[in-house]
């Protein structure tokens, strides 16, 4: 008989597949409770380590053309689709029907087309030709806010972590994504997926753990320009909603109880994730 | 003394060494105080082309003062600039305790005639350069012409008159660690005050087995005759980590001595912002973001 090679999950920072830094680790079991993977059980040093290289990154992603990171989101979308088989799988171990694995999985490569689609639209419906009392032309256009930090949630291991990823990235952020701690293989899985899309190292970044000692040290860490919650208790909403004005973060608490449906798209979740500029420029008399 | 029968080195010890000094725990206080040491040793340096004297001026402010309004923190050892900008750096710096050091010798090639690199060195000095920064001449060394580098840093030497003289070997371009340890040698026996490993132009620049080298041969040197050489690694090292990992090797190679900025200095531009935002990570438990750290 021959002995079945399994993965090693490990988490995904700068497009690498380092271990945690912590070397703690924590059992994922189905519902049955039988044990289905190892998974690492990430610390703050691994959110620092993963937010210097989304830092590193942003500039560089941000100056992408709108055209190429829409190429690369659909770039996601092709290989997501090519290893379906995959994330039915696991989506299966966890506890899903093979319908609503399915569903997960190619409402997941569709969302990825979408946002592909806005990479080059979004900045026209949100810029602004504004009226002065003088001879400008005054005009503002969306910029993206930065580093964006984002607890998946615990209802889409892969629609909701998709949903997430797909406007922050699209409006030339970097993310680092806490996945949900009971379907963080599949959060693994799909680094592997963006680690084969054009998708530069640090653009994206996925740890695997608790929540609760990873987000506080987000909410706190000033180079974060944004946090994304979805599902915290009302004490760590607060708790992190608090720590955010150290350096006026972006606060989005936007969850969705199905994030395989059309409500968890939208160009106005891009737009949360971008800043207003402003420009003054003078015209002839 | 014969160079061409300086020790020879080996690598892979070195290189096992050197990854031993990574695994020393520094928590808390004793942290604190290795980054306070490390910002004291660092010599803030702007070597570019567009450097203007706006610039330096800058460069010199922060130097004074790193953080505004934290008084604790102390100020780098020095600033290192290109000749031309000695005289407003120490128009800036006046008694601040700040050193000026100058790069000279045809920097960073080296290629030029002794007279001018003697000229260049002199006009440094008058403009009131505290130290020195010179490049060994690699081409001749790499023809085993080891005499004409000793007589050249001997030459230099002089030159400085009272300022410190800092002997760059430019390890990125030397290949091997013999050749790492045989220039080290030269420099100590023709006079430098300090070592320096490179000019920050040359890849690879400061690595942790190539410092371990130079500093076994100042050690060396130390246990033949008593007289203490500085060391200077430069280029490369943008982070606290990093650092204290050369803090480490110092402590372990040379003892505490040598930790001070008096014989050991960190050549680096970045590292000085890593390393305040270290300190302020370790004053206010938050980690920060160079958006909220002057850049010069």
């Amino acid at each position: 008989m021959r002995i079945p090679v399994l993965k090693t999950y490990k988490i995904y920072i700068g497009g690498e597949f380092p271990r945690t830094e912590s070397g703690r680790y924590y059992e994922l079991k189905n519902k049955k409770g039988d044990l289905i993977a190892n998974l690492c059980l990430s610390s703050r040093k691994d959110l620092r380590n993963a937010i210097v290289a989304a830092r590193g990154v942003q500039h560089k992603w941000a100056g992408k053309t709108a055209y190429n990171k829409g190429q690369i989101l659909y770039r996601i979308a092709e290989m997501l689709e090519g290893r379906k088989a995959q994330f039915v799988d696991e989506l299966i171990q966890l506890g899903y029907s093979a319908k609503d694995a399915e569903l997960e999985v190619l409402e997941s490569v569709d969302r990825l087309i979408y946002y592909a689609g806005w990479s080059d639209k979004y900045t026209q419906l949100f810029s602004t030709v504004n009226p002065v009392a003088g001879p400008y032309f005054n005009f503002s256009k969306p910029e993206p806010t930065g580093v964006v930090v984002a607890q998946a949630p615990n209802n889409a291991p892969l629609s909701g972590l998709v949903s997430q990823i797909a406007p922050i990235i699209v409006g030339g952020n970097t993310c680092v994504v806490i996945a949900d701690e009971l379907s963080g293989t599949v959060a693994v899985s799909f680094a592997e997926v963006l680690h084969s899309s054009d998708v530069p190292g640090g653009v994206v970044n996925i740890l695997t753990g608790k929540t609760e000692e990873i987000l506080p040290h987000a909410s706190k860490h000033m180079d974060v320009n944004a946090v994304w919650f979805t599902d915290l208790s009302k004490e760590l909403a607060v708790s992190v909603e608090t720590d955010a004005a150290l350096n006026v973060k972006r606060i989005v608490n936007t969850n969705y109880k199905k994030w395989t449906k059309e409500d968890a798209q939208s160009p106005y979740l891009i737009q949360e994730f971008q800043e207003i500029k402003t420009t003054w420029h003078p015209i002839g008399m | 003394m014969d160079f061409r029968n300086t020790p020879r080195i080996d690598q892979v010890a070195v290189e096992e060494k050197v990854a031993r000094f990574g695994t020393r725990s520094i928590k808390k206080e004793s942290k604190m105080q290795a980054l306070k040491l490390a910002l004291s040793m660092i010599d803030h340096t702007t070597l570019e082309g567009m450097d203007s004297e706006g610039r330096v001026e800058q460069l010199c402010h922060k130097a004074m003062q790193p953080i505004v309004g934290q008084p604790d923190i102390p100020t780098v050892a020095a600033i290192c600039v290109y000749p031309l900008f000695v005289k407003k750096a120490k128009s800036v710096l006046k008694d601040s305790g700040i050193k000026v050091a100058s790069v000279a010798t045809a920097f960073p090639s080296g290629h030029a005639l002794l007279q001018y690199k003697l000229d260049e060195t002199k006009f440094c000095v008058d403009q009131g350069a505290d130290e020195i920064d010179m490049v060994i001449s690699r081409g001749r060394f790499h023809q085993g012409d080891y005499n004409y580098v000793f007589d050249e840093i001997a030459a230099v030497k002089e030159a400085c008159g009272s300022a410190h003289l800092k002997v760059i070997l430019e390890t990125g371009e030397l290949g091997t660690l013999d050749q790492v340890r045989r220039a080290s040698d030269i420099a100590i026996a023709a006079g430098g005050d300090f070592i320096k490993t490179s000019t920050g132009k040359v890849n690879p620049a400061a690595t942790l087995p190539v410092t371990l080298v130079m500093l076994e041969a100042i050690r060396d040197h130390y246990d033949k005759t008593g007289i203490m050489v500085g060391m200077k690694p430069a280029g490369g090292i943008r982070d606290t980590k990093t650092a204290l990992k050369y803090l480490v090797m110092v402590k372990e190679t040379l003892g505490s001595a040598w930790l001070n900025p008096d014989w050991f200095r960190f050549g680096a531009s970045s590292l000085t912002n890593d390393l305040l935002m270290q300190i302020m990570k370790q004053k206010t438990g938050v980690y920060q973001s160079l958006d909220y750290f002057s850049q010069d």
